[in-house]
């Protein structure tokens, strides 16, 4: 066994264990931690198949980006196990037909049939001055340029929607409008400047007990 | 000593380069500490650290030697797993970071192709030590820490991924060892110039990305005590230290090596070429490494912190638009070939 098999083995083990983690911790924030777990390791593999652009861009997006974004909104979360675990005798047989159904179409699709070595021949090691990112960087803007322009603004177009429905004014809040904020000028948004005849000169108090009569004098 | 060398294993060579590149880097860490007291000392008028060694040069090791000698607490109700893996996860990637990290021209540990995205990828990972943390510390300051670095550190990691775009785009690589060869010239044609509003958006980021005043609300005293590490102590909290001091040196190096064109003279080849200290050399990265390291400093000296909202504002609002607009165009300088930067 070579070392690159014994590496993938590795990582496979802890991808599966880790995606069982995911489905089986009561802990919502363990759940994303392995979940998180799973990515690396399949990053880990993505990388063992020479697709390290893929591999380093699932760390980057996945791990990286969503996942916090994930993990921001589970450790707010107040989860109850026990209401979740409430319906759990009721929904399983449903549960149990789902996923025997989606065990079966995963088997047809997937199943042994399909693979191995004379189904698909393992491809020709690439050369290490291959540049992964290069290659993938012009087929997808020659061959699949219109795929992936059609795909950037559906995402666009579920950004814009995931806005609109989310955005929503409550005049009960007090917002603070930066660029308002920051134009105010000293002279006639924050002071007034009052312009007034002095009075007579007063006479500075010889003592610190002079004060107070002083003060009522120029009143 | 060359047979010598040879005459190792791989994988003893590969660790003792491993060892080259992180023991300084720890020594570093410790005296840029010092650096930051004295520096801060000195701007406000004070003299910083003077008890310990020579004018206050063992305080980094006698800081270190106190923090061992601490004890670890673990709050009660604190997930003591996640507690203690937070430091680890916080500090892995900004060591792993150094692995592609060209020091001189070939003189790198790992020369890959995507070194620039390897880069991203692992400080992006960095920001999981700090909410791991501040969540299993089972403490309020420390969640509210969490949330906040969380929140502003996926806000600034976008307008710093699109300021790095805009590097690959002029550079046309992703191999940090080629980025830099891109820039060569003199001081006139590295990318700071061309890409002078991705170069100030870099370094804010980079600023916010470490955490670092005046962007530090993760652990602003004034709100929420110390923020993520409030629970933490001793070594646990000692490495935090090194996490985010490590993180300032390689966002500093990483600006060197990105804008500043590296270990390239700023003078032209032609003037420099063999003269002693004046040519293309690792020294040059250092003192370019230096200076945006006494950046943070100053920052931290100067600005008072900024309000939350304000730095989500300034993240989302602002720089990620001049981004965009800056990598349009850089984008038609290079099709159009703009001199000197694309003449070639």
């Amino acid at each position: 066994m070579g070392f690159e098999k014994f590496l993938f083995y590795v990582f496979a083990l802890i991808t599966l264990w880790a995606a069982g983690m995911v489905i089986t911790r009561r802990n919502p924030v363990h759940a994303v931690l392995f979940l998180v777990l799973a990515f690396v390791t399949s990053a880990a593999l993505w990388i063992l198949l020479e697709a390290e652009f893929l591999g380093i861009v699932l760390i980057l997006v996945y791990v990286g980006a969503v996942m916090v974004l994930f993990l921001f909104v589970v450790m707010m979360l107040d989860v109850d196990i026990a209401t979740l675990r409430a319906g759990f005798i009721r929904y399983l047989p449903l549960g149990a037909l789902v996923t025997v159904v989606m065990a079966i179409e995963m088997f047809l699709v997937v199943g042994p049939a399909n693979f191995g070595l004379d189904a698909f021949p393992a491809p020709a090691p690439l050369g290490a001055d291959v540049s992964n990112t290069r290659e993938l960087g012009l087929l997808l803007y020659t061959v699949y340029l219109y795929p992936v322009e059609i795909a950037s603004v559906i995402l666009l177009v579920a950004i814009v929607a995931a806005i609109r429905l989310t955005l929503r004014h409550r005049p009960d809040t007090k917002y603070i409008d930066p660029s308002r904020q920051v134009s105010v000028k000293k002279g006639p948004d924050r002071i007034r400047i009052v312009k007034m005849a002095t009075e007579d000169q007063v006479p500075m108090p010889a003592l610190a007990g002079g004060h107070s009569q002083d003060k009522e004098e120029t009143e | 000593m060359i047979e010598l060398w040879n005459a190792l294993p791989l994988v003893i060579q590969i660790l003792l380069k491993i060892a080259a590149i992180v023991l300084p880097l720890l020594l570093l860490v410790a005296y840029y500490t010092y650096a930051e007291r004295k520096v801060i000392g000195y701007i406000q008028v004070r003299i910083g650290p003077n008890r310990v060694g020579w004018r206050g040069w063992l305080q980094p090791i006698a800081d270190a030697v106190k923090l061992m000698m601490k004890e670890i607490i673990i709050p009660t109700k604190a997930d003591k797993v996640l507690f203690l893996l937070a430091p680890m996860i916080a500090i892995a990637p900004a060591l792993a970071a150094w692995a592609v990290f060209p020091f001189d021209e070939g003189l790198v540990l790992a020369d890959i192709n995507a070194g620039l995205l390897y880069i991203l990828a692992l400080t992006s990972l960095g920001v999981y030590g700090i909410i791991i943390a501040g969540w299993s510390s089972n403490s309020k300051y420390a969640l509210l820490g969490a949330m906040r670095s969380a929140a502003q550190i996926v806000a600034y990691e976008i307008a710093m991924g699109f300021a790095l775009v805009g590097v690959l785009v002029a550079a046309g690589s992703l191999n940090l060892g080629d980025i830099v060869n891109a820039q060569s010239g003199n001081i006139l044609t590295w990318f700071w110039l061309p890409l002078l509003p991705l170069f100030g958006v870099y370094v804010i980021s980079g600023v916010a990305e470490t955490n670092r005043a005046p962007f530090d609300v993760a652990e602003g005293e004034s709100e929420i005590v110390a923020g993520f590490h409030v629970e933490y102590s001793g070594m646990a909290f000692a490495i935090f230290f090194l996490a985010e001091y490590a993180n300032m040196i390689l966002i500093s190096a990483l600006t060197a090596l990105l804008f500043a064109g590296g270990w390239l003279s700023p003078l032209p080849q032609s003037w420099v070429a063999g003269v002693f200290l004046l040519d293309d050399g690792f020294h040059w990265l250092l003192l370019k490494t230096f200076f945006f390291m006494f950046l943070f400093l100053w920052f931290r000296a100067t600005f008072p912190r900024y309000r939350y909202d304000q730095i989500m504002r300034l993240g989302w609002k602002v720089f990620i638009p001049i981004t965009i607009v800056w990598i349009l165009v850089v984008a038609l300088a290079v099709i159009y070939r703009l001199p000197p930067w694309w003449s070639a």
